[in-house]
């Protein structure tokens, strides 16, 4: 991973919720301001926890630094969905009256705040801000925890096609005769969808396509643009997961589907690894069989303490059995393995510790 | 303190946790406790996933990674190793008691809400149109609601036939709670309409501890302790719901004496290499360092959560398949039927 940490512009650290994704994405910002390189570290976690980590009591919507003794420089930020898209309507928007309009309607308000996709969406639009200003060398992502792990890659797909929805656009726009036609049946249409959805729905929308016109360019082109930068070589994808079983196969399911759009995962970091406390396989057998065979010899802690490492070790095995499986099913061949820590990461020490083991 | 019957009280159990602490074997533990007790359990999950087929050992096929089934061509093609929207029995009991599973997501709920409002000739069309997109922008939880409402109609037609439960396993914590309180946010911004009496049915299943309780599933560490925590005051705050004992997952069973003693170890067993030696140490520290870690995290959970607690043991099994299920399933039944706690005893 040392090349994709000093040259990589983007590493975005994507995989199932739970596997301490934002502790990857902070370790390995940490890691590359350390190799002497300008990072900012971009989370969405609204937990305390990496701020915590990092030093300092909050992030915001605004890089800020992280003082150290690297030779690099380390920036974070926390990234506030609704903050950018209000900023995104204020860059495409006509004029004021129009930027009051839109963020004062209802779906608006929804959509900035509710729909999963945006969250996605503005991550990836707050990374090509800051990558399109050219004031990092590295900007490190940490995506959302999504009940779909797609989500961040389809999210300016799924808003751009929201934003251009032909059918609302279509009742908006009644130029011509045979548009007027159709109309007929699309407005009996929404009446069926009001009738079910409730009319204030279907009135929300309109107002909200209303004053959205002559936006929605703006907004798909800059959609186009950022998933332009996602499949280019400029990003690097690290997948992470732990080593359990529903974890792994969400991993794979992942690794799978960014394939389907042409972009091979650069590196798989599986973290919290249970410590193997006997790596030598003949020597964990011959203490099996002295277990079995000596059973009643020995005194009580001897006992416990063997049978207790035998325990230990089958979580070990279960653990590699499943990693094993899992490197087999892919073709990534930059695997780390990140072991557990006795305590929950809570300074920069520990960020050290992780991003010590991915730098190599 | 009244006592309460865990498996007559409440038709639905909703298992909730953050991810990554057992929330799907402990929705199967639950379902196959339930079943121990001679009754149906239907163990719902509401994203599309197979580990149930792992866990109950009927995934024989092979799993193509990256296949993945959208919205248009479901309902007519499901793959055969996949639970689906159709009931497949999980597991049968001597007594009679089974275990059922189905997944019911948002997409199958609404196509089936929208089949049940007379839509069922455009379905397709509010598909391709995108306008479905814009009602579910509108109306933010509708997903959800549609998902708890086809719970909701499940519950309903259970109660009718007193001898069934419902296990459903929830989406993760950050989800579940927008996942829980969306119908009474609903309720607030829908003023009228099919979709609000939906949101309104939902609430009043929620809100009633005879119908239905959540149950927070964590692990003995510190951010699941403290998240689950935060979540049980959000859910019984500010979405009314009655919460049931909080499960405990992967405790590692108290040894006790098991300070190493590596001298005394290589006298009473000489035939062991230095390696060995040291490996019994490090994991009888291991050990010991983690069961102090769990005692302080159960501890705090105690002091800042007064529901009853229970304990699942971490196993040191290769998997969890049907045996270890049996297995957990039988601790689960026997530590409910001795908690005695009421509904009456809330948070605040």
């Amino acid at each position: 991973m040392k090349t994709l940490l000093n040259s990589s512009k983007v590493i975005i650290c994507c995989g199932p919720g739970g596997v301490g994704k934002t502790t990857i994405a902070a370790a390995i910002g940490l890691q590359a301001a350390k190799n002497g390189r300008k990072v900012c570290v971009v989370t969405i976690d609204p937990a305390r926890r990496l701020a915590d980590s990092l030093g300092v009591d909050h992030l915001n919507n605004t890089p800020r630094v992280i003082e150290g003794p690297w030779d690099g420089e380390l920036w974070a930020m926390m990234l506030d969905s609704k903050g950018t898209f209000d900023e995104l309507v204020k860059q495409y928007a006509a004029n004021d009256e129009q930027v009051q309009r839109i963020l004062t309607n209802r779906i608006y308000h929804n959509l900035s705040t509710a729909l999963s996709a945006t969250q996605e969406y503005m991550a990836a639009e707050k990374l090509y801000e800051i990558y399109s200003k050219s004031e990092f060398d590295l900007i490190v992502v940490d995506t959302p925890p999504t009940r779909n792990a797609l989500d961040f890659l389809e999210a300016p797909g799924r808003l751009t096609r929201f934003l251009e929805n032909r059918f609302f656009r279509l009742i908006l726009m009644p130029t011509r005769a045979y548009l007027k036609a159709f109309n007929v049946a699309t407005r009996t249409f929404l009446h069926t969808v009001a009738k079910v959805a409730g009319s204030e729905v279907v009135s929300d929308a309109l107002a909200f396509f209303q004053v959205f016109e002559g936006m929605e360019e703006g907004f798909i082109n800059r959609a186009k643009q950022v998933q332009l930068l996602l499949s280019s070589d400029a990003v690097g994808f690290v997948v992470v997961t732990t080593a359990k079983r529903d974890a792994t196969t969400e991993a794979a399911y992942f690794i799978g589907k960014l394939g389907h759009y042409n972009i091979k995962a650069s590196a798989l970091v599986i973290n919290r690894i249970y410590p193997s406390f006997l790596k030598d396989k003949k020597a964990l057998m011959n203490l099996k069989s002295f277990q079995r065979d000596h059973e009643e010899q020995q005194n009580r802690k001897t006992k416990l303490l063997i049978s207790n490492l035998c325990d230990l070790m089958t979580i070990s095995e279960s653990e590699n059995a499943i990693i094993s499986k899992l490197v087999d099913k892919i073709s990534i061949s930059q695997v780390y393995k990140v072991p557990l820590m006795d305590i929950d990461i809570h300074d920069l020490d520990g960020l050290s510790y992780i991003g010590n083991a991915l730098n190599t | 303190m009244k006592k309460i019957d865990f498996f007559t009280q409440s038709k639905v159990l909703i298992v909730a946790g953050k991810g990554g602490v057992g929330k799907t074997t402990v929705s199967a533990v639950l379902a196959y406790a339930v079943a121990m007790e001679s009754k149906k359990a239907l163990l719902v999950e509401v994203e599309p996933k197979d580990d149930l087929l792992d866990i109950f050992e009927l995934n024989t096929a092979v799993h193509s990674f990256g296949d993945t089934t959208t919205l248009e061509d479901k309902g007519t093609k499901h793959d055969s190793a996949a639970l689906g929207y159709e009931e497949t029995l999980l597991a049968l009991l001597p007594h009679g008691g089974q275990v059922v599973g189905r997944v019911l997501t948002a997409d199958d709920a609404l196509v089936e809400y929208l089949a049940n409002h007379g839509l069922k000739k455009v379905i397709k069309k509010l598909l391709a149109s995108g306008v479905l997109d814009v009602v579910a922008t509108a109306i933010p939880g509708i997903r959800d609601i549609l998902v708890l409402g086809k719970i909701k109609q499940l519950e309903r037609v259970q109660a009718a036939d007193s001898a069934g439960l419902i296990v459903v396993d929830a989406p993760g914590t950050g989800h579940v709670m927008t996942f829980l309180s969306s119908s009474s946010g609903l309720l607030d911004a829908a003023r009228g309409g099919p979709i609000r009496v939906q949101a309104q049915e939902v609430v009043d299943m929620l809100d009633d501890p005879a119908r239905c309780q959540v149950i927070l599933v964590t692990l003995p560490e510190e951010m699941p302790i403290n998240e689950t925590i935060e979540a049980a005051y959000f859910l019984e705050e500010k979405v009314g719901i009655t919460l049931g004992p909080v499960v405990v997952n992967c405790l590692y069973p108290v040894v006790k004496g098991l300070e190493p003693d590596p001298e005394q170890t290589a006298l009473e067993v000489p035939t062991l290499a230095t390696g060995t030696l040291a490996a019994l140490k490090e994991a009888a520290d291991f050990r010991l360092k983690r069961q102090n870690l769990q005692e302080e995290q159960l501890k705090k959970l105690r002091a800042e959560l007064p529901l009853p607690q229970i304990h699942l043991p971490q196993l040191f099994t290769r998997e969890i398949a049907l045996k270890e299920i049996e297995f957990l399933g039988a601790v689960f039944r026997d530590q409910i039927t001795h908690l005695s706690y009421d509904f009456a005893d809330k948070l605040v």
